[in-house]
């Protein structure tokens, strides 16, 4: 968070840093920070489904929780895919409890503890971006194997004039091709963002109550300071939203491989 | 900003690790762990709908029951009526019947009460005859020292009576 001068550097926290280098074949994959959270979340993750696994009849507290997510998700897909959507259950599932737990996790306070930076996976464009490649592939691979080519009828709507036959499609075919941009694009901007205000403001919450002037606390912390706990609760909100968001658009692209339109 | 001048160093590291963590993810839990936590809602949504299907197949029994149970009450009460109405029917010809064998008993016993009282008053007729007649004898013989025979005064008697 602090670099040497004193500044505080809002871009610090997204630094990877390699925690046990390691090289296969050329390709340098050094355990990260990034990797440890990753690991984190799916610990975390594992953690949440496994207090869920008592499978009583009466569910209990945690067991409700976890039956609350599951049965959210499943609606979700059942009601944009329908009943053929079971199948694509367990990968919108996992994108999205991924997702959010990454974000969650992000959002936790660890920088309390001397030395520790938390860590948002999701702020990073390669992981997004290889979250939405899973997306997107799924929908051309699903789209493929039931449609065969005729699944390019999608990018010709039904209800078409004949005289904008060469143009909708065009259309289509780049609202289609900008899909796993906008995915990666709308997570990592989303959680940078949000971030990057969150330190900005805490640099001036610090900034302020280092300074030599008396009335600089007064009117810059403690206004930044009860500002940064709306923004803090709004990002809160952003990282279910976001987490929702890829989930529901992951579905309804999946809806459109499996029905076309 | 890392995420973009880092990404030639560390792409490489963040697919490795997330492709591990998320494909971890997907068969352990989306795929291990998630079915198993829907079969069992499955299981409890299936049993609740039991429950209630069973619970309506129960109530509906119950209003049948009571259906024919007040049907069946209905069904005797008309055949309590019926019953009474006979047994007043016949309670009353029995009646009647009796009535009918009294009368004539009464009838008869009358007819024959009759009979005696008419043979009771013949015999005091006949009693008070000779006892007139012999009244008469003694009158006459008290009054013109005639004698006259039983005979004599009681076809006399006879005559008069008859007369008066």
């Amino acid at each position: 968070m602090a670099g040497e001068s004193g500044k505080i550097d809002p871009m610090y926290q997204f630094k990877i840093e390699s925690l046990a280098p390691l090289n296969i074949a050329g390709y340098d994959v050094s355990f990260t920070n990034s990797s440890l959270f990753m690991v984190l979340v799916l610990g975390a993750l594992w953690l949440f489904m496994w207090g869920g696994m008592k499978r009583d009849l009466v569910p209990g507290r945690w067991q409700m929780a976890v039956e609350g997510v599951t049965g959210f998700v499943n609606n979700m897909v059942t009601s944009s895919v329908g009943p053929e959507g079971k199948k694509y259950v367990p990968l919108v599932f996992s994108l999205f409890m991924f997702i959010l737990m990454a974000n969650f996790i992000g959002m936790m306070p660890f920088g309390i503890v001397p030395g520790v930076h938390p860590f948002t996976v999701t702020s990073h464009l390669t992981v997004t971006a290889v979250l939405a490649v899973l997306s997107f592939g799924t929908v051309l691979v699903v789209g493929f194997w039931k449609h065969g080519l005729h699944f390019f009828s999608l990018f010709v709507p039904h209800g078409t004039p004949w005289w904008l036959l060469w143009l909708i499609p065009l259309i289509e075919l780049f609202s289609f091709l900008i899909r796993p941009f906008s995915l990666a694009l709308r997570l990592f901007v989303a959680m940078t963002a949000g971030h990057v205000l969150m330190k900005v403001l805490a640099g001036f919450v610090i900034n302020g109550l280092n300074a030599e002037a008396a009335w600089v606390p007064l009117v810059v912390s403690i206004p930044s300071f009860i500002l940064m706990i709306g923004i803090t609760l709004l990002e809160l909100l952003v990282c279910a939203i976001q987490a929702y968001v890829f989930a529901l658009l992951t579905s309804l692209y999946i809806n459109d491989a499996v029905n076309l339109h | 900003m890392p995420q973009i001048s880092q990404i030639i160093d560390t792409y490489a590291s963040q697919f490795f690790w997330l492709l591990i963590v998320f494909g971890l993810i997907y068969f352990t839990i989306g795929r291990g762990m998630l079915p198993k936590i829907e079969a069992n809602m499955d299981a409890r949504d299936r049993k609740i709908a039991d429950d209630l299907a069973a619970a309506e197949r129960a109530r509906a029994e119950a209003d049948n029951l009571e259906d024919g149970g007040s049907a069946q009450i209905a069904e005797a009460r008309v055949a309590a009526q019926a019953k009474a109405n006979e047994a007043k029917a016949k309670a009353a010809k029995d009646a009647e019947a009796r009535l009918a064998v009294a009368d004539a008993e009464i009838g008869a016993k009358l007819a024959a009460a009759e009979a005696d009282l008419a043979k009771a008053s013949a015999k005091a007729m006949t009693s008070i005859e000779s006892v007139a007649a012999e009244a008469a004898a003694d009158i006459v013989a008290k009054v013109s020292g005639a004698k006259v025979s039983a005979a004599q005064a009681a076809t006399a008697v006879k005559v008069v009576l008859s007369n008066g």
